[in-house]
Parts: structure tokens; C-alpha cells; sequence
């Protein structure tokens, strides 16, 4: 079964290949570059997609943490503030009935049942207590019945009993008694405070009313924000003050005050409209009481998001800037590195050309010997039957000149095989290169005016524009000056007639560079690779080897220069010699 | 010119003896030898004015071991290289261990002859120097 698995993917992948080949092979033929550039496209989005990822994912991660930790701290913060704010108010509120509650006292310690249930002194204390404190709405004086016996204030109140009322048993045993806030008998909500005297093992009440809306104002101080709300709510959750939206004084809160805990909490609940709100709570010393304030903690992201904008305004700015950079540094390195592959391309083809010439030296130096044997044997043999024609039972032939012109044929063909396999050999493997003083530009013009006449017949105008401060360096002359004529001579054979031939020498640091430049016909670029080779020629048979390029190669070779070739056709075409500056020794 | 003899060293046997004929019909007294070490025997019998040996032959010596053996036994004989694949280098080396020149194949008689005329004018000089030294060297003790 595996086995089986195995050979299907097989056969899979070899008719992937199968149907590759002939694609890639169009591919290429239509154009290398066409798919080496898509290459470099290909590698410069992997370089761009890594480099994006690799910077992106922790400047997201550090600006995800930042923004967390940021609400954090401020969600702490608001929470803090919010409880400082609820402990502050309801200290306030403390205060103020803690006050008020002085006052009563003071008021009823310092005076005598008989005096005050007297309307004026009552009055008088009244105005007093408004004066100092503030706030009452009425006052009135209870007796140990219950009867309200004398009372000071805008409803009339006076004789009504107050036996019945919760909070009457509760004053009378401890002494001190503050009422939630509630409708009583003048359908107003209202609360009241009352102190107990015992005067004379009778017991009466000093009873004051205080208006709630006092209590609204201090506690609606600490409302904030738009939305924000600060009021007061007994245990079961019914309001003692206004609140600012939802609901009425004395309507009961949507709050469960067990949430609450024993001084000052902050919950987030959620409130009859569905939202969340951040609720502070803190108990009034009185236990009755719970102070709440409330806000929506939006209204406080506010600032975080003021935080998070700035934040996506810079990583936004950073994103901008680093896709900028990577785009720009891909490119860059892409750039580079095309180059590179370029320069290698053009280093691998010398190399070819180099390897190229060294076989085929060594080829010819081998086909050169085998050639050569059996010429020399046929020159002699030619020869030895030229000794023979030479004695006397020959003379009388017939056919002797016929012989003689036969034989000096051979020995004329054989001698123009010795020079085309001398040429090759004397060319390829010519002596090592003697190192004299050689100035470029004088060789240069010397092999000018060598084919001066020639180019002048063919009205071809030669001009040079040659380095003026070339250095003098250790090479072999006439190896030199052959590669010049062989250049001269190619330019002059591409034109033709009339043409313009510039021969410039210029340096570069420590090499010399020669160009020849005409403007003759160019070559092919099919054939721009194998000019250096030998044998190529595209002259007509008969007028070059096809050596004299391969030659002048081998020489700069020799000499460690390198020498290319630029050509278009019509154009013309430039050979550029490229010669490290060798310094002679000093003699 | 006055009598001399040639040793011809070649491992080709047409030319060994098409030039050795031609040699002969000029009047030179040509031996041939077909590799190094049978022209070492022949000059062990008899000595020779000039050699003239091909330098790439097959078997165990080559013309230049052929030069060295021949230059140590018998200095005073001149020998002509002659190369059939134009390598200068060993024609320049074959020079600096003592050869009197080198030619390269194929060769004209004309050039043969030519060069061994001159081997033997520098061969006969030689001697004349040496024997003007051993005069010297008589009249010293005279």
C-alpha cells in the first residue's frame, strides 16, 4: 500500500517536471532577462514582506501593550479618583449634619422646656440657628407625648402628635435621631433631625426640618463631566437627593446598596439604559446613607483615546517611514546585488573566453605536431626527388618540367600550411613577454602612422585623444603594437572606406585603458562572443585568419588586462583594452 | 669545407631517411638514429661533428635527456634541436643546456645544411681554441 502511495506521488512530480521543461525552456528563449528580472521582483517582495513582518509585528505588539497598559492605568486611575471624590463629598455631607446636629443640640442643652416652647424665644432660636448654620426650613418643640407644642416655620404643623411616628421612639431612647428623607404630614420631601432633652426626669424633642436640596447642592458638586451624577441613597436604595437623570428624589434607585462595601467602593455596573458606569460608593458615618457618584468611563477614555490616536498617528507615521526605508533598502540591495550577478556574468563569460583560448592553445600546440611531422616528411621527400630529377637519366624525360612544376607545387602548398599552423602556434604560445619601457601613446601612434597610407587611400580619418600624463610601464613593445594593428586594421576593414576612427588612452587609478572606436558596421551580437575566438572571422575568405583578435587577446591576457568589445550594428564598434600599470624597475 | 659527419636523430622513419639520402648525395657523411638511446650507442663507437636531434620522441628519452647525456660525454659535438610543435620554451631550454640552435619542422635542406655549416664553423672554432690553449700549454713547458 505505501509502496503504492510512494510511486503516485512520483509520477506526480515527474509530469510536473515533464510539463515545466518545455515552458521553462520557451521561457528562456524568449528571454533570459525577462525571468531574471522576474527573479529580482520575486526576491525584493520576500526581502520587503520579511523586513515589513519583522518590524511591524513587535512595534504593533509594543503599541497594543502600551495601549492596554495605558487603560489600565487610567481605568485605575479614574477608579481612584472617582473614590476620592465619593469620600470627599460624603465627608462633606458629614460634616454639614454633623453641624446641624451641633447646633440643635447646643440649642436645646442651652434652653429650658417652659422658655422654649414660648413662640418668640422659639423664634429667636430659630433665627439663631439659621444664622449660624442655615438650612433649616422650621423648628418645633415636642413634648414626651408626643405633641408638637410649639413650632416655628412655614406649614402649620403645631399640635399635631407625633406618638405614633418611628422615629419618636427611636429619638427618646437614643437621643439623637436623623430621618431619611420622606413626605410626612406637609407632603414635602424633607428631613429632619432631633435631640432629646431630659430636663427634670421629663424628657422633650427640639425637632428641625432641613431641606434636602441643601444636601442635593453639596452632593451635586461632585457631579462631573457630562454625564456624570452624585446623590444620596438611603440603605434600601431610595433616593435622598435629586439625581441628575435617572429618577426622582424618593423613587427608588435601580442600586443594590449591598454592593457596596464598608467605606468606600468603586463598582462598574450597569445602569438602566444598558450602560456601563463606574459607580463610587461611600457610607456616611451615620450608616444610613450611601454617597454615589457615578460616571461613564467613556467620558474618561476620552483622554485614552486621545492617547490611542496620537499612538496610531506614530505608528502610522512609523509604518509610512519604514515602508519607505524597506522599499528603498530592498531596492537598494536588489540593485546590488543585480549588479553583483551582472559583474559575475561578465567575469564568468571572461573566464569562459579564457579557459576557451587556454584548450584550444593546447589543442593546437598538439594538432600543430601532428601536422608538422608529416609535412616536414612530405618537404623532404619532395625534396629527395628533386635530387633525383637533378641526375642525368632524368634530364632527357619528357615530362621533367612537368615534375619540377609539380613538385615545386607541394612544396609550395606545404609551405603555406607550415605558416598557417606557424601563425597559430607563433601567435598562441608566442615567447614570454619581454618587459621593456613602453610608452602607450607613442606605440599608439606609431602603429598609426604605420597604416597611415593604407587608411588614407580609403579615405578613413584617424584621430586619437590620448592621456597626456600616461606612465611609462614595463611591457613588450612589439606585443603591444601587434594588438594595435590588429585593432587599427579590423577598424579599417569595418569601414571600408571613408569612416572615422578615434583612438583614445585614458587611466584609471592603477590601470590604463586604450579604445579603438569606428564607425564601421558594427558586429552581429550573435557574434560579439566568439570574435576573440580563433578562426572566426567575418572578413572575406582569404583576407584574415581570424587569428588576430584571438592573438591580441592572448597578449592583454598575458599582460593581466582584459579587452571587450561594444558594437551595434551601423553603429560601429569598440574595443576596449584594459592594461594594469606595471611599474618598470629601475635600472 | 673540410670532412664532417652528422648524426641525425628521429623517431620518423620517412624523414630519417629521405634526409639521410639527401645528405648523402651531397656528400655528407649522415648516420641516423631512430631514438635517444640508440644514437647514445652509435656515438659511443664513433664520435660526431654534429647532431641533429628532434626533441618530442617517444620511449623513454627525449631529445633534450639526449642533449644533456651527449653535452656531458661529448661537449665539444654540436647539437641542432628540431621541434616539430614550435615549443620555444623547450627549444630556449634545449639552448641553455647547451644546444647549438633549433629548427622547426618542417625544414628545408637548404636551412639544415645551413645551420649545420655554421655548427661546424663553431665547432672547428672551438677546437682551434683548444688546441691553441694545449700549444700554449707545450710551449709552457717547452
Amino acid at each position: 500500500m505505501k509502496k503504492r502511495n510512494c510511486q503516485t506521488e512520483k509520477s506526480v512530480v515527474y509530469l510536473d517536471t515533464e510539463c515545466l521543461i518545455p515552458y521553462m525552456k520557451c521561457a528562456f528563449k524568449v528571454s533570459d532577462s525577462f525571468v531574471k528580472t522576474l527573479l529580482y521582483k520575486d526576491l525584493q517582495r520576500k526581502m520587503l514582506i520579511i523586513t515589513l513582518v519583522v518590524s511591524f509585528t513587535p512595534l504593533i505588539i509594543l503599541g497594543a501593550m502600551m495601549y492596554y497598559q495605558f487603560a489600565l492605568t487610567l481605568k485605575d486611575n479614574t477608579e481612584e479618583q472617582i473614590k476620592y471624590r465619593a469620600q470627599a463629598r460624603a465627608e462633606a455631607v458629614d460634616l454639614f449634619l454633623k453641624e446641624r446636629t451641633a447646633i440643635l443640640s447646643a440649642m436645646a442643652d442651652t434652653h429650658i422646656f417652659s422658655e422654649i416652647i414660648r413662640e418668640e424665644n422659639l423664634s429667636s432660636i430659630f433665627r439663631v440657628m439659621n444664622l449660624r448654620a442655615g438650612a433649616f426650613v422650621d423648628l418645633g418643640v415636642i413634648d414626651i407625648k408626643g405633641y408638637h407644642r410649639a413650632y416655628v416655620g412655614p406649614y402649620d404643623l403645631k399640635g399635631l402628635n407625633y406618638y405614633d411616628q418611628p422615629w419618636f421612639a427611636e429619638v427618646m431612647s437614643k437621643g439623637v435621631f436623623l430621618s431619611d428623607v420622606y413626605m410626612g404630614f406637609r407632603k414635602q420631601p424633607h428631613f429632619i433631625i432631633a435631640v432629646r432633652r431630659h430636663e427634670n426626669k421629663e424628657s422633650w424633642i427640639l425637632r428641625a426640618t432641613i431641606d434636602p436640596e441643601i444636601l442635593s447642592d453639596i452632593v451635586r458638586s461632585a457631579q462631573i463631566g457630562r454625564t456624570g451624577d452624585a446623590y444620596l441613597i438611603n440603605r434600601d436604595g431610595i433616593f435622598q437627593t435629586h439625581p441628575r437623570f435617572t429618577g426622582k428624589i424618593l423613587s427608588q434607585s435601580s442600586l443594590n446598596t449591598s454592593q457596596f462595601g464598608k467605606r468606600v467602593t468603586a463598582v462598574t455596573l450597569k445602569n438602566s439604559q444598558g450602560r456601563e458606569l463606574l459607580y463610587a460608593g461611600s457610607w456616611l458615618k451615620n450608616d444610613k446613607w450611601l454617597l454615589i457618584i457615578n460616571q461613564d468611563p467613556a467620558e474618561q477614555m476620552a483622554s485614552l483615546f486621545a492617547v490611542r490616536n496620537v499612538e496610531f498617528i506614530i505608528i502610522f507615521i512609523g509604518f509610512i517611514v519604514i515602508v519607505i526605508t524597506t522599499i528603498f533598502t530592498t531596492r537598494l540591495a536588489v540593485g546590488r546585488i543585480q549588479q553583483t550577478d551582472t559583474r559575475m556574468q561578465e567575469l564568468n563569460a571572461q573566464l569562459v573566453q579564457s579557459d576557451k583560448l587556454a584548450a584550444l592553445g593546447k589543442m593546437a600546440a598538439g594538432v600543430a605536431h601532428e601536422i608538422n611531422n608529416p609535412l616536414a616528411v612530405i618537404i623532404q621527400k619532395t625534396g629527395w626527388m628533386e635530387d633525383l630529377l637533378a641526375e642525368e637519366q632524368f634530364k632527357k624525360s619528357r615530362n621533367l618540367d612537368e615534375f619540377k612544376t609539380s613538385i615545386k607545387k607541394i612544396e609550395e602548398h606545404v609551405d603555406r600550411a607550415k605558416k598557417v599552423v606557424q601563425n597559430m602556434l607563433g601567435y598562441a604560445r608566442k615567447m614570454e613577454p619581454k618587459l621593456e619601457n613602453v610608452n602607450i601613446n607613442d606605440t599608439i601612434n606609431q602603429t598609426i602612422s604605420l597604416l597611415e597610407n593604407y587608411a588614407r587611400i580609403n579615405n578613413i580619418e584617424t584621430q586619437t585623444r590620448l592621456c597626456n600624463n600616461l606612465p611609462i610601464i614595463a611591457g613588450d613593445q612589439s606585443q603591444l603594437q601587434q594588438v594595435f594593428l590588429n585593432l587599427l586594421t579590423n577598424a579599417i576593414d569595418a569601414i571600408g572606406k571613408n569612416g572615422l576612427i578615434i583612438v583614445k588612452s585614458w587611466r584609471i587609478v592603477s590601470r590604463i585603458c586604450i579604445s579603438v572606436t569606428d564607425n564601421g558596421v558594427g558586429i552581429p551580437p550573435e557574434k560579439q562572443k566568439n570574435v576573440f575566438d580563433p578562426f572566426f572571422t567575418t572578413k572575406e575568405t582569404g583576407k584574415g585568419t581570424g587569428l588576430g583578435l584571438w592573438v591580441s587577446y592572448s597578449i592583454i591576457e598575458k599582460m593581466e588586462g582584459t579587452m571587450r568589445l561594444e558594437s551595434s550594428i551601423g553603429k560601429g564598434s569598440t574595443f576596449t583594452i584594459e592594461v594594469p600599470i606595471l611599474v618598470p624597475e629601475r635600472k | 669545407m673540410h670532412y664532417f659527419n652528422v648524426l641525425i636523430v628521429d623517431d620518423e622513419e620517412d624523414f630519417l631517411e629521405t634526409i639521410i639520402n639527401r645528405l648523402k648525395k651531397r656528400d655528407i657523411d649522415a648516420t641516423g638514429s631512430r631514438s635517444g638511446e640508440e644514437a647514445l650507442e652509435v656515438l659511443k663507437v664513433k664520435p660526431f661533428d654534429v647532431v641533429v636531434l628532434d626533441i618530442k620522441m617517444p620511449g623513454g628519452m627525449d631529445g633534450i635527456d639526449v642533449l644533456k647525456e651527449i653535452k656531458k660525454l661529448y661537449p665539444l659535438t654540436e647539437v641542432i634541436l628540431l621541434t616539430g610543435h614550435a615549443s620555444v620554451e623547450t627549444s630556449i631550454d634545449g639552448m641553455k643546456l647547451g644546444a647549438f640552435d633549433y629548427l622547426m619542422k618542417p625544414i628545408k635542406l637548404e636551412e639544415l645544411l645551413k645551420k649545420i655549416a655554421q655548427a661546424i664553423e663553431k665547432k672547428d672554432a672551438q677546437e682551434q681554441k683548444v688546441r691553441s690553449v694545449q700549444i700554449k700549454k707545450l710551449l709552457r713547458y717547452w
